[in-house]
């Protein structure tokens, strides 16, 4: 069967004016992948996601979503792709001047047409399934930084994306929340059917909900290993094997 | 009961089965699509079966095709409608995913001591509580005062502790790089009033006197108090904005932790910068609207370069350089006064940033009108 892939990274290379980040990156997400994006602080992890989710061109190289190539579309096709997306930020990045349940429900509200009561009642399942229940009326400026991220996936999560792309999300979190949190990116591949793309450096994660992966080299500026994150720990090249076992080999 | 999706008969579009099954028991089933995309039943479709008296409720979900968030936010007002009346529900129906994603909406129990009343105020209550906050403030502009005063003091007897590097790099910030904003601005108000002086003073003959009108004018009021008002919206709000920004990233609290004084290190810099450029900008911003009454009066006005020249020179005193320069020291500290103020305030969002700088601006406008006013006032009575 030749399947078209669900996300394609083809020959992508990311760079800030002549320091090249990352190059020659390769690599298929496929539907139903929990794909792991890993490496050391600074390798490049959230710029690779900047490029996937259309916030900063690739110097070379694209991104496919199912065979359309993100990059070189038109803008209106653009835009109707990255509505398949939901975006969790590394620092959440809630609207300051909105309420919890106003940072859901806008994407709510801009691209359906349901009625306010309904809006409402998805806002408070989509924040009950993040632990935020009752949170509703908060200000982000009024929450924890570990409530920030979880509200962040609430409003990822607004419109059933297919795909989910978060980044880092258990660190700043405790590890009975981080656990939850994992649970729930599980479900959601499970019962929605979402492909996840996860950026995170956390092994707890890595190892406990990763069905493939690829590890960002700092030194040689590219990826060193894609596969499942746990068959890396023993075969994978010993840069990542030192890294997936805190250098304890 | 059945009900079905209203507007057509598409048997992929949802449909809802409701029947009593023995003494208590009310069956739900659930067929077709359950997704946001129709337009699926609210929670009040079923709630009059439910006021028949029943003690559980069960689900069948073998016809359902397919389901996303739109299913669970319907399922979950109904558990909550069941948690409320006591009705027992079996979830052994549902799909095994439905079930777990309500599992985990409920494994946090809801913050109800969180929940927020937002109540809508009266503009009495809104005009009141206004006045009561500004009351309220004037203690925190005194005490801010204060520690400025005493980091002015540290100072003078050498324990202030900042880097002289950042006097320098706020001494370029506020002077060299507004020169030409205010040499715009200087340019146009000469411009105007030595239009609005020539119109008068023809009547009675009197053109050279432009020249009085416009040099005395500028250097007196007007280039300081242009001066000011520029300093504010440029300067003014871009240290509201540094500092608060410095507020929402915990830079200040970091400085506080350290035995720092935030007032020393970011304060002091600032307002010395200010109170030694202002004075300067508002010589600078004299000469500019000097020279531009000087243009008017020569090209349209018909009077003599020399002759405007001299009568400049006629007219100036040192005395009046010397109000000019105090009141742009005044103005350059009453900007940053209220910048750094308005900064240290802020709170940690956003949001607050942007007030913090609208509030610096009006503010240091309100402050130099006041100021402007009562020295006037003053040098008047001492004959200056």
């Amino acid at each position: 069967m030749n399947e078209t892939p669900h996300i394609e990274i083809r020959n992508l290379t990311m760079a800030y004016g002549d320091f090249v980040i990352q190059h020659d990156l390769n690599f298929v997400v496929n539907k139903g992948d929990i794909f792991v994006i890993m490496g050391e602080n600074g390798c490049g992890k959230t710029t690779l996601m900047r490029a996937l989710i259309g916030l900063q061109r690739p110097a070379l190289g694209t991104v496919f979503y199912d065979g359309e190539d993100f990059w070189n579309v038109d803008l209106d096709q653009q835009a109707r792709l990255k509505r398949r997306l939901g975006i969790m930020f590394q620092g959440g990045a809630l609207w300051s001047s909105l309420t919890l349940a106003e940072n859901v429900a806008l994407p709510l509200k801009e691209y359906t047409d349901l009625a306010q009561r309904r809006i409402s009642d998805i806002v408070s399942f989509k924040l009950a399934l993040v632990g935020l229940a009752g949170f509703e009326d908060f200000y982000p400026s009024e929450l924890s930084g570990g409530m920030k991220k979880r509200a962040s996936l609430a409003r990822a999560m607004a419109l059933d994306p297919e795909i989910l792309v978060i980044d880092e999300p258990s660190s700043g979190l405790d590890p009975l929340t981080a656990s939850r949190l994992d649970d729930l990116i599980l479900e959601l591949r499970d019962s929605l059917g979402a492909t996840i793309v996860v950026i995170t450096h956390e092994l707890a994660s890595i190892l406990g909900i990763g069905t493939n992966s690829i590890f960002l080299d700092n030194e040689s500026h590219t990826m060193i290993n894609t596969g499942n994150p746990r068959e890396a720990l023993t075969s994978g090249d010993p840069r990542v094997r030192h890294f997936l076992t805190r250098g304890v080999t | 009961m059945t009900f079905t999706h209203p507007h057509n008969s598409d048997e992929r579009k949802w449909q809802l089965d409701i029947h009593h099954n023995g003494n208590d028991l009310l069956v739900v089933s659930c067929s077709g699509r359950w997704c946001l995309d129709q337009d699926l039943p609210s929670i009040e479709t079923i709630q009059v079966e439910m006021d028949n008296a029943l003690g559980r409720i069960s689900f069948n979900t073998t016809q359902l095709s397919a389901w996303d968030t739109g299913f669970l936010a319907f399922l979950q007002s109904l558990l909550s409608l069941c948690a409320q009346r006591g009705i027992t529900i079996d979830q052994d129906g549902l799909p095994k995913g439905v079930r777990h994603l309500l599992a985990m909406a409920t494994a946090v129990p809801e913050q109800k001591a969180a929940k927020k009343r937002r109540k809508k105020q009266s503009l009495f209550f809104q005009v009141g509580s206004a006045t009561i906050d500004f009351f309220r403030g004037a203690p925190e502009m005194l005490h801010f005062l204060g520690e400025i005063t005493v980091s002015f003091g540290r100072l003078i007897s050498g324990r202030a502790r900042f880097r002289w590097s950042d006097l320098w790099w706020e001494i370029e910030e506020v002077g060299p790089r507004a020169l030409i904003i205010v040499s715009v601005i200087s340019l146009l108000v000469g411009l105007i009033l030595a239009y609005l002086g020539a119109d008068q003073l023809r009547l009675v003959g009197a053109q050279i006197f432009i020249a009085d009108l416009v040099a005395i004018g500028m250097v007196r009021e007007i280039g300081a108090l242009m001066t000011g008002i520029i300093i504010a919206g440029r300067t003014g709000a871009a240290f509201a904005a540094q500092l608060g920004t410095m507020q929402v990233n915990e830079e200040i609290d970091a400085f506080k932790t350290l035995g720092l004084s935030p007032i020393d290190f970011l304060v002091l810099p600032r307002m010395l910068a200010l109170m030694m450029m202002v004075p300067l900008l508002t010589l600078y911003a004299s000469f500019v609207g000097m020279l531009a009454g000087l243009l008017v009066s020569a090209t349209i006005f018909n009077i003599s370069m020399f002759e405007y020249y001299n009568e400049t020179l006629r007219a100036l005193e040192l005395k009046h350089f010397l109000v000019g320069l105090s009141k742009g020291s005044v103005y350059g500290a009453i900007v940053a006064y209220a910048g750094c103020l308005r900064g240290m305030q802020c709170g940690r969002s956003a949001e607050s940033v942007g007030e913090a700088a609208t509030s610096a601006v009006v503010t240091g406008i309100l402050l130099i009108t006041i100021a402007a006013s009562l020295m006037t006032i003053i040098f008047y009575q001492l004959g200056i």
